[in-house]
């Protein structure tokens, strides 16, 4: 079977390793179109939406750079207000549903996964490329939006802006993300039916790796929340294609409703892109420290705590929406609540660093940046939990910067730790080492350098999709564009150097950082059943050094590449 | 690993190496597991809807009496009728498919379940001719005074067409399973496939268990 | 160098909110150095080959620090919860003697039109060191009424109506911007407020030309509507009159009460059978629809004048409204045409001068 392929000049896999009788890779297996079109495999499928979020990362991106190009001045020099309002409805709902909420859980995740917990895939995997084919016609929806006129209600679709007054392609692009919430919920299904129906023997619930965890609690908000958005934005279209009076207060509906469903899914959305994020980084964290995650136990409560009182915040996006006292200070509450096990999470990573043997690899880079952002990110979460300062703040630019934190410093960071961290796992190859640090310590200057001064300009007071502003904001707009310009850099620098290492970059070992899970327990890349036996699993994860004894030195893992050539 | 176990075996529970009794058991256990998350997801799904419905007639409790009176209680209740036999009839075939011996009665079941799930869609489609003649439908020329009474046929048009889709998904997938058990006679026994789509038709099911108490009764008592 | 970070200071909500603002600063601050500093001092002494103690720690020490911090976190959390929490109810009820101001947004504009008349549009001249109650309303999309230097936002939603509050410390000229995004120019929304000492302000207030207030137009819906037929004196509908109801405590059917403000005279028109004043037959038909929001907002003014005697609902020490300048509200205001930049000049010292 792997006559044909073994021939073939653009197979990955190594050669080295098949005249072995090692199995081939699942790289190996077809160099047609059509054998990754209709693949059924969880690494393909996992290739195919990396290739597809990158897409729309820059895509997204794209947008992004023309509002902090139009931000530089206070007047409107770029692009018109419509022009404006297009492009920053854009730029949210292609990062928020097409980039971030698929990143981590439908690429590191769907190839990880099985891998993590010893299975050969997931467990529906015609389910799983089913689920690619919904995303990708969700996102051909939305940009065909785009090239109708574009979309000018923000990504919130507020109401009734968005389904009586907006002349825009709105029904269109809703419809998009419509689609593409079906493919979340079917990622959700298979990540918990594969979880709990084909782990490995040996492998227990609480030997799960805590990215496991991670996107299993995220696949529960999946499964939960994603349907009622999906009603939402149903009823919008309902309402703008059939004239249904669903929310129009002139006819006795009630636009509020319409926050409420949108939040009950959009505040857990939240979590569905920072709880995969976390995952990543304790594996890079332990890995790099090579030490045991500090309280694996609590970090796994932590993630279930996290996805369940998730669920009961959503009110503090709507405390200036003249909702009772009483409910405020509920949701007040529980948003202050929310953020105990993500502090808790902070403080285990810094605690697994304690007594290790510290690395600074391009992953354990982008982690320790993450743990700083993160940190930031939600305790300025804490801003906006308390009502008066909320009040002060909801729709400004200081809420800007804090989702920016959270959802670009925090998840984007993880998301390239992660790429970096199984980077040689995925694609049997090595990449730049130097050029990856440089683009990790870029990318986190670049980012507080864009999104810092934005706290700064909310507490002033400059409101958010504005495209012309108050002159005394604009110090803060400059710096903020600035830093944005350098973050540009910083994102397409790993599009190259990666590029690159595909092609030309040194043949990766099989666990080329001495890590401990079992993904890394079989062949880089790995075949397409995964594992070359039946894996086992005899111990508790991140097993790096034996219970009561102190970590020891490792070999330097990889050789220092300095050049792209 | 007999013919039939090898074609109902699929991946990823075919790599397990284990012997093809568990394996299968395994993906049944698998794919029961799957459809009842996703029938958990579908409940928040139409979740949403109710509790729409809820609040809006909280708002507006007169206005949704007196829209409720104009709908069809004769239709309504006829469709349930239908729809709560079909779904006896859809346990009777799960429960009949373990095993081998019983394929004609599980195959008459399928055949019944789905033949009255049409039926229930050619009732409300008469149902829908009705309400179009009698211009309940939200806009210019909706015979109810107060606008509030909009907003419940904006419900009642959206909520009934959603379940309608998911009917006609389910009459599908229980047709499907008909149509290849009569020709394939190894196909039904034992098939996950069975209990899955079952299990769906039970959901949109008791969706319409829900639906008709809150679209059809309101305004109706006393 | 805070002064530059922070708006201004202009009301009494504000340094209460800069107070927890600062606090919660603080903390956090102080959490992320502690963080930071503790990843930055791990990773200097447990870098790679160091020659530093890596001896287990005993199991028992780790859960105690697990339990510690998280204790710790929990209740450094719930204490500003509480603190953020008391300081939103003390702010939550207009004081009773407020200036009643309604606003109502649309595309994009705000007009707005105190309870002693004066009706501005972009603008909105109070005096400083008086409570001022909004009543929010719009009259298309969701808009949000901010001002930064009060610390004060509150949506205005379509439909329905929301109440807020201030009291401006300073005089000045304040920044009042939409931050509800509301379409095309969004961020030409803006408008000021004119705070201004109370003798300015009498004095802007009386160059004002006394137009149809609130009370004049529920009077005469009052009429048109068929209120009256039911509702005023000598009718023969047993209905109750609404002379003087205003503000009192009246018994409901079922031996509950209620107070005669706002939301019950809302309320009783659209939902009539809802809460039935005791005594009554539930006869009277809901005007749900029938009835606008700005007109509700007509016939609560009415009812609300009846009840405080005609006329007389300024409290003493507030100049009368009577001048005739001519001119109609849209020459007053630096910014009615939709689009067009705010004129952010001193304050007039009275709008008499003026066109």
């Amino acid at each position: 079977m792997s006559a044909g392929l073994a021939e073939s000049p653009t197979a990955l896999a190594d050669r080295g390793e098949l005249a072995l009788g090692l199995p081939e890779s699942y790289l190996a297996a077809g160099h047609t179109l059509g054998s990754w079109l209709t693949s059924t495999d969880h690494k393909r499928i996992a290739i195919l939406y990396a290739i597809s979020i990158t897409v729309f990362f820059f895509l997204g991106g794209a947008a992004a750079t023309m509002v902090r190009l139009e931000l530089f001045t206070p007047k409107a020099d770029v692009v018109g207000a419509d022009t404006y309002n297009k492009l920053f409805t854009l730029h949210g709902v292609i990062m928020v549903w097409f980039f971030l909420i698929p990143s981590i859980p439908t690429t590191l995740g769907n190839f990880l996964l099985p891998l993590m917990i010893g299975a050969r895939d997931m467990a529906f995997p015609k389910l799983n490329l089913a689920s690619w084919y919904l995303n990708i016609l969700g996102g051909l929806l939305t940009a065909s939006a785009m090239l109708a006129g574009g979309i000018d209600t923000g990504w919130t679709f507020y109401v009734p802006y968005a389904t009586v007054f907006s002349n825009s392609a709105v029904s269109l692009g809703v419809l998009g993300v419509f689609v593409s919430g079906f493919s979340t919920i079917a990622t959700g299904v298979n990540v918990i039916a594969t979880t709990h129906t084909l782990r490995a023997p040996g492998m227990t619930w609480f030997r799960l790796p805590l990215f496991v965890w991670a996107l299993y609690t995220t696949s529960l908000i999946f499964v939960l929340a994603t349907p009622v958005l999906a009603v939402t934005l149903l009823l919008v279209v309902a309402e703008r294609a059939f004239d249904l009076p669903i929310f129009d207060p002139a006819r006795g509906g009630d636009p509020i409703l319409f926050q409420h469903l949108f939040w009950f899914y959009s505040h857990p959305a939240v979590y569905i892109m920072i709880l995969p994020a976390m995952g990543v980084i304790s594996e890079v964290i332990t890995c790099f420290a090579r030490r045991r995650v500090f309280g694996y136990t609590f970090m796994v409560y932590a993630l279930l705590a996290i996805a369940v009182i998730g669920f009961f915040t959503w009110g503090h996006h709507m405390f200036t929406s003249g909702m009772s006292p009483f409910a405020a200070l509920v949701f007040s509450f529980l948003s202050f609540i929310v953020a105990v096990p993500s502090a808790i999470k902070v403080f285990n990573w810094t605690a697994t660093l304690y007594r290790g043997q510290i690395g600074f690899e391009s992953p354990m880079l982008y982690a320790l940046g993450f743990v700083g952002l993160f940190t930031v990110g939600g305790l300025t979460g804490l801003f906006l939990a308390s009502v008066p300062i909320d009040v002060h703040v909801q729709d400004t630019y200081f809420v800007v910067a804090h989702f920016h934190y959270i959802m670009v410093g925090a998840s984007v960071s993880a998301y390239f730790a992660g790429l970096h961290f199984w980077w040689p796992k995925v694609t049997g190859r090595m990449y730049p080492e130097t050029w990856a640090k440089f683009a990790a310590i870029l990318m986190f200057f670049g980012f507080n350098l864009t999104f810092f001064p934005q706290f700064i300009a909310g507490y002033l007071g400059m409101p958010r999709r504005y495209h012309v502003y108050p002159p005394e904001f604009q110090i803060w707009n400059v710096l903020s564009s600035s830093g944005a310009a350098v973050l540009a850099v910083a994102y397409l620098m790993p599009l190259g150097y990666l590029t690159w290492s595909v092609l030309f970059g040194e043949r990766a070992r099989n666990d080329p950082w001495n890590a401990s899970g079992l993904e890394w327990r079989t062949t880089s890349p790995p075949p397409r059943e995964n594992f070359l036996g039946k894996p086992e699993v005899l111990a508790e994860p991140y097993n790096y050094h034996p219970e009561g004894a102190p970590p020891v030195k490792d070999q330097p893992r990889i050789p220092a590449q300095g050049s792209l050539t | 690993m007999s013919a039939a176990e090898k074609l109902l075996l699929r991946e990823p529970w075919d790599g397990l190496g284990l012997p093809e009794e568990s394996a299968l058991a395994r993906q049944r256990a698998g794919a029961t597991f799957g459809i009842w998350i996703f029938i958990a997801s579908e409940v928040l799904f139409f979740g949403a809807i109710i509790l729409l419905y809820t609040v809006m007639r909280l708002e507006h409790p007169d206005a949704f009496a007196a829209a409720a009176r104009e709908t069809n209680l004769v239709y309504g209740t006829l469709n349930t009728a239908l729809l709560l036999t079909s779904g006896m009839l859809a346990a009777v075939a799960s429960r009949m498919n373990e095993g081998a011996g019983a394929r004609r009665t599980v195959l008459w079941c399928l055949a019944a379940t789905a033949g009255l799930g049409l039926a229930f869609l050619a009732v409300k489609g008469i149902e829908y001719r009705e309400d179009i003649g009698r211009h309940l439908v939200p806009g210019p020329g909706f015979p109810l005074p107060q606008p509030p009474a909009q907003l419940f046929f904006a419900v009642y048009w959206f909520a009934t067409a959603i379940h309608g889709i998911h009917l006609a998904i389910g009459i599908g997938l229980v047709a499907r399973l008909a149509i290849l058990g009569w020709r394939d006679p190894a196909f039904l026994p034992d098939n996950p496939q069975v209990e899955v789509s079952l299990l769906y038709w039970g959901f949109v099911d008791i969706v319409w268990i829900f639906l008709y108490p809150l679209l059809y009764l309101p305004g109706r008592a006393g | 160098m805070l002064a530059w970070l922070m708006p201004e200071q202009a009301s009494v909500q504000a340094p209460r909110v800069d107070a927890i603002f600062l606090a919660l600063t603080a903390i956090s601050g102080a959490i992320v150095l502690l963080v930071v500093g503790l990843v930055v001092a791990f990773s200097i002494r447990f870098r790679r080959g160091s020659k530093a103690n890596r001896d287990a720690l005993p199991s028992l020490v780790a859960r105690e620090f697990e339990i510690g911090w998280t204790a710790a976190t929990l209740f450094v959390f719930v204490f500003i919860f509480w603190w953020a929490a008391s300081a939103e109810i003390r702010a939550y009820v207009a004081p009773k003697d407020a200036i009643e101001v309604h606003v109502v947004a649309k595309q994009w504009m705000w007009k707005t039109q105190s309870s002693n008349g004066a009706r501005e549009i972009n603008e909105l001249h109070v005096p400083v060191g008086a409570p001022v109650r909004l009543i929010l309303t719009s009259q298309d999309v969701i808009h949000s009424f901010y001002v930064p230097a009060f610390r004060l936002k509150r949506d205005a939603l379509p439909g329905q109506q929301t109440e807020t509050w201030f009291k401006a410390t300073k005089t000045g000229t304040f920044h009042l911007l939409c931050t509800e995004y509301c379409g095309t120019d969004h961020a030409r929304m803006l408008g000021r407020i004119v705070v201004m000492e109370p003798e300015d302000y009498a004095r802007w207030l009386s160059a004002q030309p006394e137009g149809d207030d609130l009370a004049h137009a529920g009077e005469r819906l009052f009429a048109e509507r068929g209120c009256a037929g039911c509702h005023a004196p000598g009718s023969g509908v047993h209905a109750p009159g609404l002379a003087g109801l205003w503000g009192r405590e009246i018994p409901l059917a079922g031996g509950r009460t209620a107070t005669v403000d706002g939301a019950y005279v809302r309320d009783s028109i659209l939902q009539p059978k809802r809460d039935v004043a005791a005594g009554y037959e539930p006869i009277m038909p809901s005007y749900d629809g029938l009835l606008s929001d700005g007109e509700i907002q007509e016939l609560t003014a009415y009812i609300r004048a009846l009840g405080a005697g005609p006329r007389a609902s300024r409290t003493p020490g507030r100049p009368p409204l009577s001048s005739r300048v001519p001119g109609a509200a849209r020459d007053r205001s630096p910014a009615m045409v939709p689009g067009a930049p705010v004129d952010d000049g001193p304050a007039p010292a009275g709008a008499a001068t003026r066109p």
